[in-house]
């Protein structure tokens, strides 16, 4: 504690800069390649999570036109079929979502919204980087293989995983499995950072509960992850020994082409308990970040500041610890014990609670607030809208009798791509259009980004509301083809073609959202230290795009909380969390 | 799997809770305005980063054995389970790694008075010891092979294979910050530059050979009598 006096003058708070030992990037190689620097890394973690999922979205139009015209496209073949939506589920969820929060958006926000100069750790977290790009590598060449990647779903569920019946069986499987490997052990070292650097690098005055709830979100999704990936790891070891080396962990006595195979005795069940202990954390370590960056979103576009922070926390708080409690809600169908069922129904319906909490905050954060549509705030609030929509049809699936019925039709598919793929990617962009200024000192076009969110928005609902639809007339979900079932009326292949227009529509819209990336960087108008009027440090930085040690000569020191706008009696309707406090009238 | 992973789960859980409790998470930043003097606790604790660090991978390592030690356990409901016996020579690599233990502890101790010949000798004597326990673990899985005890043959083989297999590959990462602290020692650092390095090398040895004591535990035989003790308590999971 330093001592602080507030004179007639103002605060001098004594600036006691550490020195820092910083990493000095000496060529170009170690400045853009092989850069310690966490904004630099964020860039290349946010490019490579971008370019993997441009994949992912290319398989989702391959799936979407299967559906569409099922029959008639010669060069998509069953296994092929499976093979795209594998790849799809687990780009999307993995290289995609919780690449581009954790190590896109926490590299590049966490220092500078704690005011710090980098992470505590610059070199793992440069390493952390590299594996991550190897696991990604890992994935790609997968495709290359003879007989291509895995096809056994994303959650690679024993025995078919590794039977001769699975596309993929030979190296696809392998290969998936040692790049999840490697992306855990890649995350594991990124993750530390985060955390450390949240708790330990915060600048002076810089309280835990004064930090932007955007850092409370991404640090408690690390937390979550790096308790939970463990348990994907231990799956996809033990799934490797039994691919490779024959073992028996999960892979029961079975005869194929009637002829035994060598295993005996191993408990696919086992594997499920595993993949799905990540597997929920999962969701909500791609759920809780964005439910901090679209708190901040939404108050510094509403200029309002955020309302019930401290419920805020404790509701992130809460859902981080209920999320390892409620595993097993994805194993009703797997014949458990119905007093399990019982109680993993309990644990889920619970968390609607804390969840509840945030969506009735946000909603009284916009009340009466001074709204701006501007595109990041609209992706804000389309982030809300669905949400609430996703999570509402959570409720169902949650209770053992509805979800027995609707397991494995298109009602789950509609429901988790609402909860967990559109609302965070609603919020990824959002967060783009919002930080792009920052990170290249240009502001986004906007009326390429309002095309771009309303195409989005209105075609996201497109897809998947009607997909609900078809969920509860019993259309099947992995079907290659429905063929001929006597309880799916025509219409539903109408209707599939519909959405699948619909999907090819938003694709091509982000197209649109590339192009604005690029065009902007050396087109857009120049955006100036903190176009959007906002409190938080990364805003206050002497250089934009901050410079190398984010803070020149001296780190700044925080007086108030993230949330200071509209302010009564302030001269601006904000007030930034560096700005000393009006000295008190003697 | 839930018993085994309450055991980590809900310390590391309580670990959580306390420090939460220490963030004054009800105050009320809004009406809190003021120098870093008029609020108090910054919350950041006075530990050094890379303290934090490892503690935090701790957890991480904890809950992947817990896991680990989870999946065993449900495995070895199945009837197919035949428990192998454990080498002898386990016992000795169990008084090598607390030797090893010993001497590391040697060293921060010697590093906390000052005494840098001290540090040297330890690092390096409990560096030799956890080699030899290396090479101690490859002797027991070459006589496990030489007597018949493959690692497909049985699943308690293979859990014995895999988990001495990741917990040396954890002290094998160990050795190589060993070998940079040992580097550091004889480039002549000064005592302060290298007193944290040697505490968290001591402080992740000891946290090995926990876990190497609750490993060979679960690994030897009678533990499938105590499990079944156990599992009389808890209700199946599937």
């Amino acid at each position: 504690m330093a001592d602080i006096t507030i004179g007639a003058a103002g605060v001098i708070p004594p600036a006691e800069v550490e020195d820092v030992e910083l990493y000095h990037p000496k060529s170009w190689v170690t400045k853009y390649v092989f850069c310690q620097d966490a904004k630099v890394i964020a860039i290349q973690y946010s490019i490579t999570a971008l370019s993997i999922g441009l994949v992912a979205l290319v398989l989702s139009w391959l799936i979407r036109l299967q559906l569409a015209f099922p029959s008639s496209l010669s060069a998509i073949g069953p296994g092929d079929y499976l093979q795209f939506i594998t790849m799809h589920g687990m780009i999307m969820v993995i290289y995609l979502l919780t690449a581009l929060f954790l190590g896109g958006f926490g590299n590049y926000l966490i220092p500078l919204m704690v005011g710090a100069r980098d992470m505590v750790f610059p070199y793992v977290n440069m390493i952390s980087y590299w594996v991550y790009l190897l696991a990604v590598l890992v994935l790609v060449a997968s495709f290359f293989m003879p007989t291509g990647p895995t096809g056994s779903g994303w959650t690679l569920y024993p025995p078919q995983a590794i039977l001769s019946g699975t596309p993929g069986r030979d190296w696809g499987i392998i290969l998936m499995l040692v790049s999840l490997i490697l992306f855990i052990i890649g995350f594991t070292m990124g993750g530390l950072n985060y955390v450390v650097t949240a708790l330990q690098a915060r600048t002076r005055g810089m309280t835990m509960m004064r930090m932007p709830l955007t850092v409370w979100g991404i640090i408690t999704a690390t937390v979550l992850a790096l308790l939970a990936f463990p348990a994907l790891f231990v799956g996809c070891v033990m799934m490797l020994f039994d691919r490779i080396l024959g073992t028996s962990f999960f892979m029961p006595a079975i005869v194929e082409m009637g002829e035994h195979l060598k295993y005996h005795g191993g408990s696919p069940l086992l594997f499920q308990h595993l993949f799905w202990f990540f597997g929920h954390p999962e969701v909500y370590i791609v759920a809780v970040p964005a439910f901090g960056i679209v708190s901040d979103l939404i108050a510094t576009h509403a200029r309002k500041n955020i309302f019930g922070y401290r419920m805020m926390v404790w509701a992130i708080v809460a859902i981080g610890a209920l999320s390892f409690v409620v595993w097993a809600h994805h194993m009703y169908v797997s014949g458990m014990n119905p007093y399990f069922g019982f109680f993993f129904a309990t644990t889920t319906l619970i968390i609607a609670i804390p969840t509840a909490i945030k969506v009735y905050n946000w909603v009284l954060t916009l009340w009466r607030g001074d709204i701006h549509l501007t595109v990041p705030m609209l992706f804000a609030l389309s982030f809300i809208v669905t949400f609430v929509n996703g999570g509402l049809t959570g409720l169902f699936l949650g209770n053992v009798v509805v979800d027995v019925p609707l397991s494995d039709t298109m009602f789950v598919v509609a429901h988790f791509h609402m909860v967990m793929g559109m609302a965070p990617i609603f919020v990824i962009f959002g967060a783009i259009y919002h930080w792009y200024p920052k990170v290249t000192g240009r502001m986004m076009n906007e009326p390429l980004g309002k095309l771009h969110f309303w195409v989005t928005f209105l075609g996201a609902y497109s897809i998947y509301f009607p997909m609900h639809y078809l969920g509860l007339l019993g259309v099947p979900r992995r079907y290659f083809e429905m063929g001929e079932m006597a309880f799916v009326p025509q219409s539903a292949t109408t209707l599939n073609g519909f959405i699948t227009a619909a999907a090819l529509i938003v694709g091509l819209a982000q197209m649109v959202f590339l192009f604005n990336l690029i065009w902007s960087l050396f087109k857009g108008k120049p955006a100036g230290s903190n176009p959007w009027r906002a409190t938080t440090l990364e805003w206050q930085t002497p250089e934009t795009p901050p410079g190398h040690g984010n803070w020149g000569k001296e780190l700044p020191v925080v007086y108030r909380w993230a949330y200071d706008y509209s302010v009564p009696g302030a001269k601006e309707d904000f007030v930034p969390q560096n700005q000393p406090p009006v000295p008190r009238a003697a | 799997m839930s018993i085994t992973i309450l055991f980590v789960l809900v310390p590391i859980g309580a670990i959580v809770a306390w420090w939460l409790s220490q963030q004054r998470l009800t105050a009320k930043p809004w009406l809190e305005v003021g120098a870093i003097g008029e609020v108090p606790g910054s919350g950041a604790s006075s530990l050094p980063a890379a303290t934090i660090g490892l503690g935090v991978f701790l957890a991480v390592v904890s809950s992947l054995f817990a896991l680990f030690i989870s999946a065993y356990f449900m495995r070895m409901q199945v009837a197919d389970w035949a428990q192998m016996p454990a080498p002898k020579v386990l016992w000795f690599n169990t008084g090598v790694l607390i030797l090893s233990s010993v001497a590391l502890q040697y060293a921060q101790v010697a590093a906390r008075r000052g005494r840098m010949e001290g540090v040297g000798d330890g690092l390096i004597v409990g560096g030799l010891f956890a080699f030899t326990f290396l090479i101690g673990q490859l002797f027991a899985w070459r006589q496990l092979n030489a007597a018949g005890y493959f690692l497909a043959t049985n699943p308690a083989n293979a859990f014995f294979y895999l988990l001495t297999g990741l917990h040396g590959l954890h002290l094998l990462g160990g050795l190589v910050a060993l070998v940079l602290t040992i580097d550091k020692v004889w480039r002549g650092l000064e005592l302060a530059q290298v007193r944290l390095s040697v505490k968290l090398c001591a402080i992740y040895w000891h946290y090995l050979l926990l876990l190497w004591l609750v490993l060979f535990t679960l690994l030897t035989p009678w533990v499938g009598d105590f499990a079944a003790f156990c599992r009389g308590f808890s209700p199946a999971v599937y």
